[in-house]
């Protein structure tokens, strides 16, 4: 953020978690057993519902909270599973920020350099330098609870980064802030992380920030592992119902397979739409007459001119989002779609958007699976 | 722990026991809750308490809603007032009493100079339960208070705003949103008026309430047996009282003692 | 902005009356701590004799009576800053119940608990004898609200997480404890200890039962007196213990507050 990138010091960590599930002295299983990689360098974004087990991973990987027998955790290879968080030189950054309340903001950002034993006046200049980054110099010397949630943001991100961790783990750390704010330091944590070039794991609920911010990002649910990939996989190629209902909105149109297309009660969706690259690898095409389902993203529907789409329904309702416009309509399958469409329309004056009147909808991408199954 | 098992649960086992090694026994327990003496001071103090707690429930009910309700210049020291008599030993309390309505007390001089006989009841069940009141005020305002804070306001606004006519919202509101509070106050009110020794010490000579039967026991007759036994059923009493109260809040029904 | 009569001005009064009702015996008690006869009045004329009279006869008293207060402030630190500590660390059923135990004491009447301890460790005589004896009692009394007043600090602190936080820059235990624990528990602390303090220097019930000739403490000799010295003195004894515990419970309130709020 802001002030000159920090330099290189450390050459990035990469981590492996092994066979690391997590049980509750309550009996409740945080976390199946799950394996995963995070290659050096990257940020890795965990996304999922709460209670799906993301934060439990993290603290696994942090050393706050040990796996069940039989999990191992490696950084480097070196197997790290036994060591607290206090000797495993992390930075880390906490949902409640966790900043001391009997310090002041340079004295927070000062702590772990202090227990480092760094000299005072190159802990001064340091402070001095991560304060400046941070664009919180002013601030120095305030006490915490005079601070608002964004400067606080700042001041734990300062104090996380400032002993040069290996890896830099972030728990939810825009969920206090308000959405103006979020999507400022969203930017900020972004270009940061890209300049550390530290290993950064990244924990949210919220997909927007995921992909934004992951260079890969791993989707959780039911303490498992739903999907491993980049965002552009997650939400064009998601491996399952829940990824794809949990990233972004799905439609879905049941319909039987006729010739090149799929009929439905609105009409017929030619095959050719759904592209080639989106048939599941290795499943041989159904034949005539099967059940399958068609699923695309409401941006992948545009309104046709009547005679032109493919299929026909009715608007039931549409809604002013200011950058697009979202109708809802009924017919084309058994359950309602969500149309996403951009340009200056009003709904309240287009009397074609109107609830109750006819519209026609040429879908462009339409992922295809049997029926039941993704 | 271990400070506690050792001054706290042993002599109080010790104590359960030793309640039986006297001339009757197991039966001590027995005498203690059947013989008209006892059980007679058993009564009087737990319509004495029970008396007190709906009192104190009242009146600190009252004041702690409005303190908490309104701003005014003054309240700080006024609420200071209402708090000064938490840190005073039953002793005070009673001797307190005393100058208000012993035999030289204020009431007996006002009821004297209008022309009435001198009023004197700080040594009946008149003084008790004032010196009770008074030391349970105190504590009961700043529990209601401190709920009556927590209480939101908007919940009032919503019933003024369907209509709702001032009883109604303290019948339909505040009563019932203050009720665990209510409920865990009145308990160690109860609480403390059972086992409250100090007052009835300097004010109970001719009333026999079961701090001062305890006492009597131990100092008078000696009979140590009967005062552990009595203790140990007071001792319980209370006890069963605020975890009766605790269970029907889900609180810390003692925190406030 | 108008008050209404019903909602302002008669609950107003009401607690006016209840406040006059609390505060008119502690200043009948103060003047009649300084009057010269009660009986005449105050116009009979005003004296510090009592006072002085009280302070010769029990200065050793009020000093026993604060030592007492402040060994058991001391062992309440030692005993429950630890337990608070682990409470707060690991909130479990397990630490619920002894926090319930500790509590006991407090819901059962002190007179109980004294003749507990008479009848166990009376005959052991250097013990009954001493004030330890009392200060034992005092202890078991006073430790929950030590124990609660830093346990309500530490949990709405998060201390939790402040200590995750401290050791994710590196800290071990003994450090965590100095620089992050301690430090953001003292208005707890603070608080507590004047709180035990208040509670000790105004105990009766257990210390009457506890107590020997040698070691009375000040509600004691209150108690003492009156039964047994004329008004002017009880009440100047009174007047004693007031300017005692007054300031300790202005003080006591303002932690409080500052432990609680400010936050």
């Amino acid at each position: 953020m802001g002030g000159q990138p920090e330099r290189r010091t450390q050459t990035p960590l990469a981590i492996r978690v092994e066979g690391c599930a997590r049980t509750f002295p309550d009996g409740v299983r945080a976390l199946d057993r799950v394996d995963l990689d995070i290659r050096a360098g990257e940020t890795l974004a965990l996304l999922g519902p709460s209670g799906c087990g993301k934060t439990t991973l993290l603290r696994l990987i942090a050393g706050l909270d040990h796996p069940d027998p039989g999990g191992r955790i490696l950084f480097d290879g070196e197997d790290v599973t036994a060591l607290p968080i206090e000797r495993r030189r992390v930075g880390m950054v906490f949902q409640s920020y966790a900043l001391f309340p009997n310090m002041s903001v340079a004295a927070n950002v000062a702590y772990g350099l202090k227990i480092q034993g760094m000299a005072p006046d190159m802990r001064r200049a340091r402070v001095t330098e991560m304060l400046e980054m941070m664009r919180i110099a002013p601030l120095a010397d305030r006490a915490i609870d005079q601070l608002s949630g964004g400067q606080r943001q700042r001041v734990a991100l300062a104090r996380a980064i400032a002993p040069r961790p290996r890896l830099l783990l972030l728990d939810e750390p825009l969920t206090a802030l308000d959405a103006k704010l979020r999507d400022a330091l969203r930017v900020e944590i972004d270009q940061l992380l890209r300049a550390l070039g530290t290993t950064a794991l990244y924990v949210t609920h919220d997909q927007a920030e995921a992909m934004a911010l992951g260079d890969r990002v791993v989707v959780m649910t039911h303490g498992r592992i739903a999907q491993i990939g980049t965002p552009y996989e997650i939400y064009h190629r998601p491996a399952g119902r829940f990824v794809a209902d949990f990233v972004g909105l799905m439609n879905r149109i049941r319909g039987t397979l006729s010739g090149d297309g799929v009929r439905c009660p609105g009409g017929i969706v030619p095959l050719a739409a759904a592209g080639p690259s989106h048939r599941p690898a290795g499943a041989r095409r159904p034949g005539d007459g099967a059940p399958v389902e068609i699923q695309f993203r409401p941006e992948d529907a545009v309104v046709a001119a009547p005679g032109q789409g493919h299929v026909r329904g009715t608007v039931t309702a549409s809604f002013f989002l200011g950058d697009r416009v979202r109708i809802l309509v009924e017919g084309v399958g058994t359950t309602p779609l969500t149309v996403e469409t951009g340009g200056r329309i009003d709904p309240l004056t287009d009397a074609t958007l109107a609830a109750g009147a006819p519209i026609e909808l040429r879908i462009q991408s339409a992922p295809l699976a049997p029926e039941g199954e993704a | 722990m271990t400070f506690f098992t050792a001054f706290w649960l042993l002599p109080m086992a010790r104590l359960a026991l030793f309640a039986a090694d006297g001339r009757e026994g197991w039966a001590a327990y027995l005498t203690v809750v059947t013989h008209p003496r006892y059980f007679e001071s058993l009564v009087a103090t737990v319509l004495l308490s029970a008396a007190v707690t709906a009192a104190t429930l009242v009146t600190g009910g009252l004041s702690g809603v409005f303190l908490s309700r309104h701003r005014f210049p003054g309240r700080r020291t006024l609420i200071g007032l209402l708090t000064l008599p938490l840190a005073f030993p039953g002793v005070v309390v009673g001797f307190l009493v005393i100058l208000l309505a012993g035999r030289q007390g204020l009431i007996g001089a006002l009821s004297q100079s209008l022309g009435g006989s001198r009023i004197v009841f700080a040594y009946s069940m008149g003084g008790l339960f004032l010196g009770y009141l008074y030391f349970s005020i105190p504590r009961v305002l700043l529990t209601v208070m401190a709920a009556a804070e927590k209480l939101d306001p908007a919940l009032e606004e919503a019933a003024r705003s369907l209509g709702a006519p001032p009883l109604r919202i303290l019948l339909d509101i505040l009563i019932p949103g203050l009720m665990p509070a209510l409920i865990g106050a009145g308990a160690l009110c109860f609480a403390t008026s059972m086992g409250a020794f100090g007052t009835a010490f300097t004010l109970a000579t001719r009333i026999s309430v079961l701090p001062m039967a305890i006492y009597t026991e131990f100092t008078l007759f000696a009979d140590m047996a009967i005062a552990a036994a009595m203790s140990l059923v007071l001792g319980l009493l209370t006890w069963a009282v605020l975890a009766l109260a605790r269970s029907a809040t889900g609180a810390g029904v003692a925190a406030a003692a | 902005m108008t008050r209404s009569v019903f909602r302002f001005w008669l609950p107003l009064g009401f607690t006016l009356l209840v406040s006059a009702f609390l505060i008119l015996p502690v200043l009948l008690s103060v003047l009649a701590g300084v009057t010269l006869n009660w009986q005449r009045g105050p116009a009979g004329g005003l004296t510090f004799r009592w006072v002085a009279e009280v302070w010769g006869l029990y200065a050793d008293t009020v000093l026993r009576t604060l030592l007492l207060a402040g060994a058991t402030a001391i062992a309440d630190l030692l005993l429950g800053l630890p337990l608070a500590y682990v409470l707060a660390r690991h909130p479990s059923r397990k630490a619920r119940l002894m926090e319930e135990l500790i509590m006991l004491p407090v819901a059962v009447p002190g007179l109980a608990t004294a003749l507990a301890l008479i009848i166990l460790y009376g005959g052991w005589q250097s013990l009954r004898g001493g004030s330890v004896f009392i200060l034992i009692g005092h202890v078991l009394f006073t430790l929950p609200f030590m124990v609660r007043s830093v346990l309500a600090v530490l949990a709405a602190l998060d201390i939790r997480t402040l200590e995750e936080g401290a050791a994710s820059l590196g800290a071990g235990p003994w450090r965590r404890l100095l620089t992050v624990v301690l430090p953001n528990a003292r208005p707890g602390i603070l608080a507590g200890a004047l709180m035990v303090v208040t509670l000790s220097v105004g105990e009766f019930n257990m210390t009457w039962m506890l107590h020997t000739p040698l070691t009375k403490t000040l509600p004691v000799g209150l108690a003492d007196a009156y039964a047994s010295m004329r008004l002017e003195i009880a009440s100047a004894y009174t007047v004693v213990f007031l300017l005692m515990i007054v300031p300790l419970l202005v003080l006591m309130q303002k932690a409080a507050a500052a432990a609680s709020g400010g936050r």
